[in-house]
């Protein structure tokens, strides 16, 4: 008797502890768990450079912790688009965008919305590295103190997580206080990743992050994008259509403005359904 | 023409040359069996060196072209199914082979009532046009062509299920020599594995031209 009673309340805990999971994961991935929250959701948008239209009528949703690969031949807008999630567009003279654009279903283009606070959760990587002339260490910190981080103690730990994080801890603990411009070009990159995750970005930009490194920088960096992944969602522009194949969940193809086919990488590259998709990747046209 | 298209070119044609050899192949096992030309079986045997040798060479263009141009899409469906149709006209070629041997290890003609009762040249005259089928269809990227084969094969197993009752009849027969009757069973059973082994090539051709799997499918057609 003491036997069933031990097993009976055993399994009522069992029930409780599944009903209150089942109820964190409504609470975070909504009404069905199978089927989470979207990090990035695009409807009708539009991009212009004065009468020039750029993008036309774009719609995309993107899932939290993957990567989103934007191929395309040069000029197709798909650098344009990488930029609308910083609003970086936005700096450049004529520029103009209609539609929606959602981050956590929160509308970036609202009038409520404070640009930093957008360009702290959106981090960027350019295609050419770009530390700053300072040590290593004040590149990872930079960020941190310019958003009013003053703690010592803090700053450090960030700036060696962030170097962890960015796989360069190993290469550069000995020397945090050395010129970062004496750092190879994959390991500036490395570095600019770091400084990019040290004010924890929900989303990193990536623009042709490889095009300018040596094949050993190159799959270190992909490497990386892999691992960054399980933290961050990430979306990247580039023109190696290997590159795109090995990193990416899902792929993007753009040409002359149009989003010609948004699929699983592993379709887009197998058995894409569009011709103008087979022909670029096939190496046919572009 | 890319640099790509010119090796996928090629590869094409040498696998079209390999289609040719095997025809070839069992063409002649046919022709030896027919009027029991030893020197014929022998040449096959001889000749197998060749298939083999072409299916390495065509083994090593699917490596060089994977590794060195890293297709996609199309192309890479266009190796993958390169490479398996390569296996499986070497297979044929094998099956050449057996039909001969069971010709040099009978010795004598055989029974051309025999033959006759087994539709054996029926067997062959069909097994060769799905071969010939497969080539068209892989030249001409045909997948309408290739989907005759799979109707053909039906007909090729229903040839060879009836092969076992009349087999049995004749060994059953007084003093029956059962030895070349054996080997009958044998060349009738290789006859029927051309035909499985050309419904496999036509399957990589649907596969490489419109992206579908039928591997395992009942319904193929």
């Amino acid at each position: 008797m003491s036997n069933i009673k031990k097993t009976s309340t055993k399994r009522q805990s069992e029930i409780v502890s599944a009903e209150s999971t089942t109820a964190i994961n409504e609470k975070l991935l909504g009404k069905n768990p199978s089927k989470p929250m979207k990090k990035i959701e695009i409807k009708n948008v539009h991009c212009w450079y004065g009468d020039f239209h750029v993008l036309r009528d774009i719609e995309m949703a993107v899932d939290p912790n993957t990567v989103t690969a934007l191929i395309g031949p040069s000029g197709c807008g798909k650098t344009t688009f990488l930029r609308i999630f910083n609003r970086m567009n936005d700096l450049i003279e004529g520029f103009r965008l209609e539609g929606e654009v959602m981050i956590d279903k929160k509308d970036i283009f609202s009038r409520e919305l404070r640009v930093n606070e957008l360009r702290k959760k959106v981090g960027m990587v350019f295609q050419k590295p770009n530390p700053f002339p300072k040590s290593i260490f004040e590149n990872v910190a930079y960020g941190l103190r310019v958003n009013g981080i003053t703690n010592k103690k803090i700053i450090a730990e960030t700036v060696e997580h962030s170097l962890k994080q960015s796989a360069l801890w190993g290469e550069v603990k000995d020397k945090l206080h050395k010129n970062a411009l004496g750092l190879s070009g994959g390991q500036q990159q490395r570095l600019c990743i770091a400084r990019a995750i040290a004010i924890e970005p929900s989303i990193i930009l990536m623009d042709e992050p490889t095009s300018a490194l040596d094949p050993i920088s190159n799959s270190k960096i992909e490497e990386l994008i892999y691992d960054l992944k399980q933290k961050y969602t990430i979306l990247i522009v580039t023109h190696n259509m290997q590159q795109a194949a090995r990193v990416s969940d899902r792929t993007a193809f753009f040409y002359l403005g149009d989003l010609v086919e948004f699929d699983e990488t592993k379709t887009i590259f197998t058995n894409p359904k569009n011709e103008k998709t087979q022909n670029y990747i096939t190496g046919r046209f572009g | 023409m890319t640099h790509l298209d010119n090796e996928l070119g090629d590869l094409r044609n040498n696998l079209i040359e390999m289609f040719l050899l095997v025809q070839k192949q069992l063409r002649k096992s046919m022709q030896a069996l027919e009027a029991n030309d030893q020197n014929l079986a022998r040449e096959v045997l001889f000749n197998e060196r060749r298939v083999n040798a072409e299916e390495l060479k065509i083994d090593r263009e699917c490596e060089n072209i994977t590794a060195l141009f890293n297709p996609v899409a199309i192309d890479l469906r266009f190796v993958f199914a390169s490479f398996k149709i390569n296996s499986h006209l070497e297979s044929i070629g094998d099956s050449a082979k057996g039909i001969s041997k069971c010709i040099l290890e009978s010795n004598s003609k055989f029974d051309p009532d025999l033959l006759r009762d087994l539709q054996l040249l029926k067997m062959y005259e069909i097994a060769s046009s799905m071969i010939e089928d497969n080539m068209y269809a892989l030249q001409h990227d045909d997948t309408n062509r290739a989907r005759a084969v799979f109707n053909k094969d039906v007909q090729l197993d229903s040839i060879n299920r009836d092969a076992t009752g009349i087999i049995a009849s004749y060994i059953s027969k007084e003093n029956a020599a059962v030895m070349p009757l054996l080997n009958m069973i044998s060349i009738v059973r290789r006859i029927e594995r051309v035909g499985d082994l050309s419904s496999n090539i036509s399957e990589e051709i649907i596969f490489y031209v419109e992206a579908k799997v039928l591997k395992h499918e009942k319904e193929k057609s």
